[in-house]
């Protein structure tokens, strides 16, 4: 795609910021404490990343799919976990409250999460509830002006640094599967919300994740997101832009991989010369760079259709999120075994970009989920 | 208030540079980028803005129509209007002209008693440092070259003036105009909003028909053919090796005139 000025600038924008300020110091702490680095979110904020995609009038910059897109993409070549860190904010976190919150709720939360006041999280997954997001069993009761929230969420992103939590929870327990959920703003440090233990991840270590406890917490109705009963809705399309910044940041893990595994071909010598002369490493090379090139262009048309209201945009979403998560991971795996050896040492950036490729292909919906949704809107028309 | 602030775009010489047969540099076949120095010039303006936020920040440059691009990530990064100054006629100016056509666009906007006009000390393509000496000397004001620290108090600014050997604290009235070298910030980045819109900012083209009549232009010394300047050649200057610093402790000095001492210095 040719991508314009604007888009060209923003681009630069993104890069020249990783570049300069994800320094190795910072990426090596993040991987040795696992804690989230408060200065470089902060500095991220500042210069309007928190709300790339979050619209003027709350706060925003006002930037569409594809600019957000773009920032994601950027951040994750450099680091994968940086990455996540002005994601939310404009997917999972703020992306219910621009699709159905109203203008009260949108006034409240979403400008001090577009400026990186505030961090909000979404709470959707429950240790019995995970690609099967109706098998929710948090329950929320009317009690007068609210309503008082009971359940455990698990695999909560970055849950132990938010201020709110989108919570998805069962208003009719009497209607089955997907029906009957709706979606309430949680303040964190409301009575009743305690966290479990930072989980200890694979990868896209320094974005803390951890359960979320709810033990008769009263939220009032005002915090109720769109309609009662009608939160799934409302909680798929949400998934759906969030699919899209997975996608882009897989895009960017692959061609941080790539770009290091290049380095490398280019430098290592053996049986007299640099390995990329061989056939078996260049044609790797080739393979991972049209990958890359095809993932791209799927993943930029599809944010610019999704913003056009194109009726195919969430099956496009999917598709995106599984052929780059997929595409991600064979980059990777080919990535390290270009770097033989030392690939597996932690001291090489592919090591860590090999890691954290596999998470792609497991949250925001699985590989396999995505191909539910892509099979379901094919089939089911 | 203005601070105004003259800009270059420039080939990215940090790759191989391409030289043309005629010893000038093959501008075609290299990157391009904002001087380096220039945007530490721009990054002085922006800071002072920050500070008297009245002020507005306008950036200057002469060059060929997508030096727009570069004047684009300006805006972007806050300056508040861009004036690049273009014509087929400019073409091919040495220093002498350059700095002729930038001063007459500058009287062209209009310089006011606070105002202040911000350069890069020089550009890396050519090197010479001499074109913003030779803006503030077309236009008559007091310049203050290779600033490494600005402060402004109403109409006066406090500059301290760093040399190889030492430095100068040097006040000044405004309006002046001043160098700016790499040691006296870190320009920063351009915003989400700023590209956003960036497009909603004046940005005007000055042409040769608009500054023809400008006193300080002299038409026959403007352009490839009215510039003084010959090239003889092009090159890269030798890489000079890092100094190094001492500590002025009693410690420091001895160890370095022992250091002299074996090196038969002294």
């Amino acid at each position: 795609m040719i991508l314009d000025e604007k888009r060209l600038l923003m681009q630069k924008l993104c890069r020249d910021f990783a570049e300069t300020e994800f320094t190795d110091e910072i990426l090596d702490e993040l991987e040795e404490t696992g804690e989230f680095n408060w200065d470089i979110f902060n500095k991220m904020a500042k210069y309007g990343f928190c709300g790339v995609k979050i619209p003027t009038e709350y706060g925003g910059q006002g930037g569409d799919s594809l600019d957000y897109v773009l920032m994601v993409e950027e951040f994750a070549k450099v680091s994968p976990v940086l990455a996540i860190y002005a994601n939310t904010s404009n997917s999972l976190g703020g992306g219910p409250l621009m699709i159905c919150g109203n203008e009260e709720q949108k006034a409240k939360y979403l400008a001090d999460v577009a400026t990186g006041k505030k961090i909000m999280v979404f709470c959707l997954t429950e240790p019995g509830a995970g690609s099967d997001a109706g098998g929710t069993i948090t329950t929320a009761v009317e009690d007068g002006d609210y309503y008082v929230l009971n359940g455990r969420k698990t695999f909560v992103s970055g849950a132990p640094v938010a201020d709110y939590a989108v919570v998805l929870a069962k208003t009719d327990t009497t209607l089955k599967g997907s029906r009957g959920i709706s979606m309430f703003i949680v303040d964190m440090k409301a009575p009743g919300v305690s966290l479990g233990k930072p989980e200890a991840k694979m990868g896209i270590v320094g974005y803390p994740t951890c359960d979320v406890i709810l033990e008769n917490v009263r939220v009032h109705k005002d915090d109720l997101v769109g309609k009662r009963d009608k939160g799934f809705g409302a909680a798929m399309a949400t998934l759906d832009g969030g699919r899209l910044g997975i996608s882009a940041q897989a895009l960017g893990i692959a061609e941080g991989a790539f770009n290091e595994a290049v380095k490398y071909a280019k430098e290592r010598k053996q049986f007299g010369k640099p390995i990329a002369e061989f056939q078996a490493i260049s044609f790797m090379i080739a393979d991972m760079a049209t990958e890359i090139e095809a993932a791209r262009e799927l993943i930029y048309s599809t944010a610019l259709k999704k913003d056009a209201g194109d009726p195919e945009a969430s099956k496009l979403c999917a598709m995106s999120k599984l052929f780059a998560a997929e595409m991600c991971n064979r980059v990777c795996y080919k990535a390290v075994q270009i770097h033989g050896g030392y690939g597996y040492i932690k001291e090489y950036k592919v090591e860590r970009f090999y890691r954290d490729a596999r998470i792609t292909s497991i949250y925001e919906g699985t590989s396999q989920v995505q191909q539910m949704v892509v099979s379901g809107n094919i089939l089911k028309k | 208030m203005k601070y105004i602030v003259c800009v270059k775009q420039v080939p990215d010489t940090s790759g191989k540079v391409a030289v043309k047969e005629d010893g000038t540099m093959d501008r075609s076949k290299m990157a391009t980028i904002i001087n380096p120095d220039d945007l530490n010039a721009v990054e002085a303006a922006l800071a002072l803005k920050d500070k008297n936020p009245d002020a507005k920040v306008v950036v200057v440059s002469m060059g060929p129509p997508p030096a727009a691009g570069m004047l684009h990530e300006l805006l972007a990064m806050g300056a508040d209007e861009a004036v690049l100054v273009s014509g087929r006629e400019f073409g091919g100016s040495d220093t002498f002209a350059t700095s002729q056509i930038l001063a007459g666009a500058i009287a062209h906007m209009g310089v006011e008693s606070d105002d202040v006009i911000f350069c890069g000390r020089q550009a890396i393509d050519g090197d010479t440092a001499q074109v913003g000496p030779q803006i503030a000397e077309k236009l008559g004001l007091p310049q203050v070259s290779y600033a490494a620290d600005i402060e402004q108090n109403g109409n006066t600014l406090k500059i301290k003036r760093v040399l190889e050997d030492g430095y100068m604290n040097i006040e000044v009235e405004t309006p002046c105009l001043v160098t700016c070298i790499k040691e006296l910030n870190t320009p920063r980045y351009m915003t989400v909003r700023g590209i956003l819109e960036f497009d909603k900012k004046p940005y005007t083209v000055y042409d040769f028909e608009m500054l023809k009549d400008e006193p300080l232009i002299e038409l026959d010394t403007i352009g490839l053919k009215g510039s003084p300047t010959n090239v003889y050649k092009s090159f890269s200057p030798p890489v000079k090796g890092a100094g190094k610093m001492i500590d002025a402790t009693e410690d420091g000095i001895s160890a370095m005139v022992s250091e002299l001492v074996e090196k038969h210095i002294i």
